[in-house]
């Protein structure tokens, strides 16, 4: 009788304990306030059972450092970097439980529950957002050191493709009034080259329209890839102008029927880089109607920027992020303090808050790629978890029927127990914050047909030993202890190749590799030492029990 | 009381022959599909990029395809998947354009503006986008052939340490057996080999151990138990003997993998097959391959247990095996 009572103790612990490890509870997520837009917490109640992403919906990424552009020295250090960039982006981006970790030692997983728009979600997180102010080439360098870019093509049998007709060039040129508005001095040179220009029709020079800002060129947008290659010839490159570096503009600008990339000349070394900014915001201006991101420097950024720019007075700025300029380099009219803005033209504002997040998370350490992506509807993910669970409410009760017609009483006692175990599997997983994923709702099904196993063995023995003439108590004992090591090896067995799945598995595979380890476990517990109780209890109550109902 | 096959006693070691000849009947012509075909398997393993979309119309595969063709996609695979308005549009690398991680991310934007351009934009859903880089599909190649073989190299470590080594091979043979069955069966069906069909695979390891397990203890016991009668008799007296048992375990089991072939949706449906097959074959080889394997493994190598193996028929029995009486029921 006291060996019942602790038996019954320990059970009624283990529901206990089972039904806090499963009961709803507050959950703080950070979302986005759909009025404001900003961020703000809200309290929810939810079970805390972990739906993996392909259950709840969202976006799972797998990055990699990318070294395709050009060899980066420590890729497991950039990686480590990225993280805790990647990680300020998200928590700002607002997403509920995101999760950002490196895996290995080159390789950051960032999984997003619930997202709606992938597309944005990828373009802040893989955003380099490396920010730089370069001044244009204000001596106009670049542009007298095209006629021997010119020679140097044709010495190499590169001829102008086909150079464009004289009448556009003509047309921009004299649409072009405030052509070299910052310094007039370069102006008889630039007559001269553009007779040669004219004359000789360079395999560069055709290409290139002087445009309205100093070290501006405007290229036809058919033509930008044709430049990019002829400037990254070697012997183009040899006479670019020392500490010169050439970057594209962002914006294609449309003249008439053709459309234009702007092509900046800068100095090669920033006045100033985004890693001393320290806040960002974006607003979207009421008079000119433009979303504009405006930025405050740190400290040391400001005393920096200041003496760069007062050095600079009347010279041309580009602001260039991620190595393209954003909009017309403007005019420094006055020193710069600690405040400065980016105009982003009739850009929406959402892209505004973007780019103003980054700018705030700071640049990442080296360009990202993404090497594994899984983005799931969340409506695929409801009708998977109803899909499961309609299959498995199918399969319990075929398990139930089938138990009750064989095994009669006993076999209702195991389906007692069966619940038990459902409800301890469901604890194991929500205790211990494991993630249930839809193959693990499949390994959670099939486990509750590998659960009655053992309560299959134990009455099958206890059968056999009752045939052989045992009394109904001796029966059951030994039926429990024969059917022990059977027990044993059979689940020991299905643990091992599930703990192997989960050592070497990905997301989806480890969930089913959990959920069946925790399944074994919790039959075992059901399947013998509750089932045995029951049994107890039930010796206990008919002592002259002659028949078993097995 | 209901009871199936209770006190069972049937000779099953004598259709050994017949159930080899069902078997090799089984797995000959899957492998040598396999060796003309090769699996069908996931982007996970190839590297890829899988789009699944929900049309507002049953547009049918035809059109998906012509939306697809006319934006240059041509390697794409179109294939309804489930309900007559969904569709997956596979696309996976070539092992030539092995170099560019990034290119099956634009496929991916590729195929949705395609469907954009041929559809119209509200006409469709994107419900699922994976885009497997070739690094990371190499990666799960080998992860997944370590993964099988660790399991192999545990089991067998567990064997050792459970059984005697004769029994451990011939459990080790049954289960290398429903492996190469799984094998012909997935690609009977051509099914699509995922991390999770192999997730399947595995566990059927397990299983069907689990199941040759469960016979091995019955004849360790009845062999102590039982000292008059030779290996043959032992053999069919615990599969005799553990009968009910299986046929009702391997009812449970099947009856929710079934629920999940039916129930569980198409994402599952491949798991779910390959798992109901599992059972199948787990049970036939625990039965077929792995009594007579041991059979035979004492023969070659007599043990302390071989007693009888040579003859291979129960004692007493005509020389000419056809006519080998079915074993004596045991004496209780």
């Amino acid at each position: 009788m006291r060996k019942i009572r602790s038996r019954l103790i320990m059970i009624g612990v283990l529901v206990v304990l089972s039904v806090l490890a499963l009961m709803p509870r507050n959950v703080t997520q950070r979302v986005v306030d759909s009025t404001t837009g900003r961020m703000k917490d809200t309290t929810v109640r939810e079970t805390p059972i972990n739906f993996g992403l392909d259950l709840r919906g969202g976006m799972h990424l797998a990055l990699e450092v990318d070294q395709s552009r050009g060899p980066v020295p420590d890729p497991a250090e950039a990686i480590r970097r990225a993280e805790r960039v990647v990680r300020t982006r998200i928590n700002e981006f607002g997403t509920t439980e995101p999760v950002v970790q490196i895996v290995g030692n080159n390789r950051l997983i960032v999984e997003l529950p619930g997202e709606q728009d992938p597309a944005r979600a990828k373009g802040i997180i893989q955003r380099t957002a490396f920010l730089e102010f370069r001044i244009t080439d204000m001596k106009n360098e670049f542009r007298d050191a095209i006629p021997q870019i010119d020679g140097a093509l044709r010495a190499a049998g590169v001829h102008a493709a086909g150079a464009a007709p004289a009448s556009t060039v003509s047309q921009l040129f004299g649409g072009d009034s405030t052509k070299d508005k910052g310094k007039g001095k370069g102006k008889g040179k630039a007559a001269a080259a553009d007779t040669s220009q004219a004359n000789q029709a360079g395999a560069l020079s055709s290409l290139l329209f002087q445009g309205s800002v100093p070290g501006e060129f405007l290229v036809p947008e058919e033509q930008v890839s044709a430049v990019d290659s002829l400037l990254a010839r070697p012997d183009v490159k040899r006479l670019i102008p020392r500490g010169l570096d050439y970057k594209w503009g962002i914006e294609v600008e449309s003249r008439g029927a053709r459309s234009y990339r702007a092509l900046y000349v800068v100095e090669e070394k920033p006045i100033i880089t985004g890693d001393l900014l320290e806040k960002a915001t974006a607003r979207r201006d009421q008079m000119t109607n433009q979303s504009i991101v405006e930025f405050v420097l740190s400290r040391r950024g400001g005393r920096v920027f200041e003496r760069e720019t007062s050095r600079h007075i009347n010279d041309f700025m580009a602001i260039i992020l991620d190595g393209r300029v954003q909009g017309t380099p403007p005019v420094i009219k006055s020193q710069i303090g600690q405040r400065g803005q980016i105009e982003l033209g009739s850009k929406p504002l959402q892209e505004a808050n973007d780019l103003a997040l980054v700018l705030r998370a700071g640049a990442l350490p080296a360009p990202l790629v993404i090497v594994e992506e899984r983005t799931i509807g969340p409506s695929l993910g409801k009708d998977s978890i109803n899909d499961g669970i309609r299959a498995g409410i199918v399969g319990v009760i075929l398990v139930v029927l089938i138990m009750v017609v064989f095994y009669r009483l006993s076999g209702v006692l195991a389906v007692l127990a069966l619940t038990l175990y459902v409800l301890f599997t469901l604890a194991g997983l929500a205790g211990f914050g494991f993630t249930l994923t839809l193959p693990g709702l499949a390994g959670l099904v099939l486990s509750v047909g590998i659960a009655v196993d053992a309560n299959v063995l134990i009455f099958e023995r206890i059968r056999e030993e009752l045939q052989h003439g045992k009394l109904v108590r001796t029966a059951v004992d030994e039926g429990f202890t024969h059917a022990m090591t059977a027990i044993i090896d059979s689940n020991v067995s299905t643990a091992l190749t599930a703990f192997i799945l989960y050592l070497v598995g990905t997301g989806p595979v480890q969930g089913f590799a959990i959920t069946l380890i925790i399944g074994i476990a919790a039959s075992m517990i059901t399947a013998v030492f509750v089932v045995r109780t029951f049994f107890m209890i039930w010796l206990q109550r008919r002592p002259d029990m002659v028949t078993l109902s097995v | 009381m209901l009871r199936l096959f209770a006190n069972a006693n049937y000779d099953f070691i004598k259709w050994r022959r017949w159930a080899y000849g069902l078997t090799a009947l089984t797995i000959v012509p899957g492998f040598l599909l396999f060796f003309v075909h090769g699996l069908n398997y996931s982007i996970e393993f190839t590297g890829g990029t899988l789009v699944q979309v929900e049309t507002v119309q049953p547009v049918g595969t035809a059109k998906l395809r012509e939306a697809l063709d006319a934006a240059g996609i041509r390697d794409a695979e179109i294939q309804q998947f489930g309900a007559a308005n969904e569709y997956v549009v596979r696309a996976r690398l070539a092992e030539a354009s092995a170099n560019a991680e990034g290119s099956t991310q634009s496929t991916a934007h590729a195929v949705s503006d395609a469907l954009t351009a041929g559809l119209g934009a509200d006409q469709f859903k994107v419900l699922r986008v994976e885009a497997v880089g070739p690094k990371v599909g190499r990666e799960l190649q080998s992860k997944a052939f370590l993964a099988i073989l660790f399991s192999f190299l545990v089991t067998l470590a567990y064997l050792a340490v459970r059984f005697e080594w004769r029994f451990g091979l011939a459990a080790v043979l049954a289960t290398s057996h429903d492996i190469l069955a799984t094998i012909a069966f997935i690609r009977y069906l051509n099914l699509e080999v995922s991390l999770v069909v192999v997730g399947a695979v595995l566990t059927m390891v397990g299983y069907s151990l689990n199941d040759t397990i469960i016979i091995f203890d019955r004849v360790r016991e009845n062999l102590r138990k039982f000292r008059r009668q030779n290996l043959y008799e032992i053999l069919n007296l615990s599969i005799n003997e553990t009968l009910p048992r299986s046929v009702l375990t391997h009812g449970t089991t099947m009856a929710t993998t079934l629920a999940l072939v039916l129930l569980a949706g198409e994402v599952l449906r491949p798991f779910a097959l390959v798992m109901t097959f599992a059972i199948f074959t787990g049970t036939f080889s625990s039965i077929y391959i792995a009594a007579p394997v041991l059979m035979y493994i004492e023969k070659r190598w007599p043990g302390e247990d071989a007693r009888g193996a040579r003859a291979f028929r129960a004692t007493g029995a005509a020389p000419t095996e056809s006519r080998a009486p079915q074993a004596e029921p045991t004496t209780r």
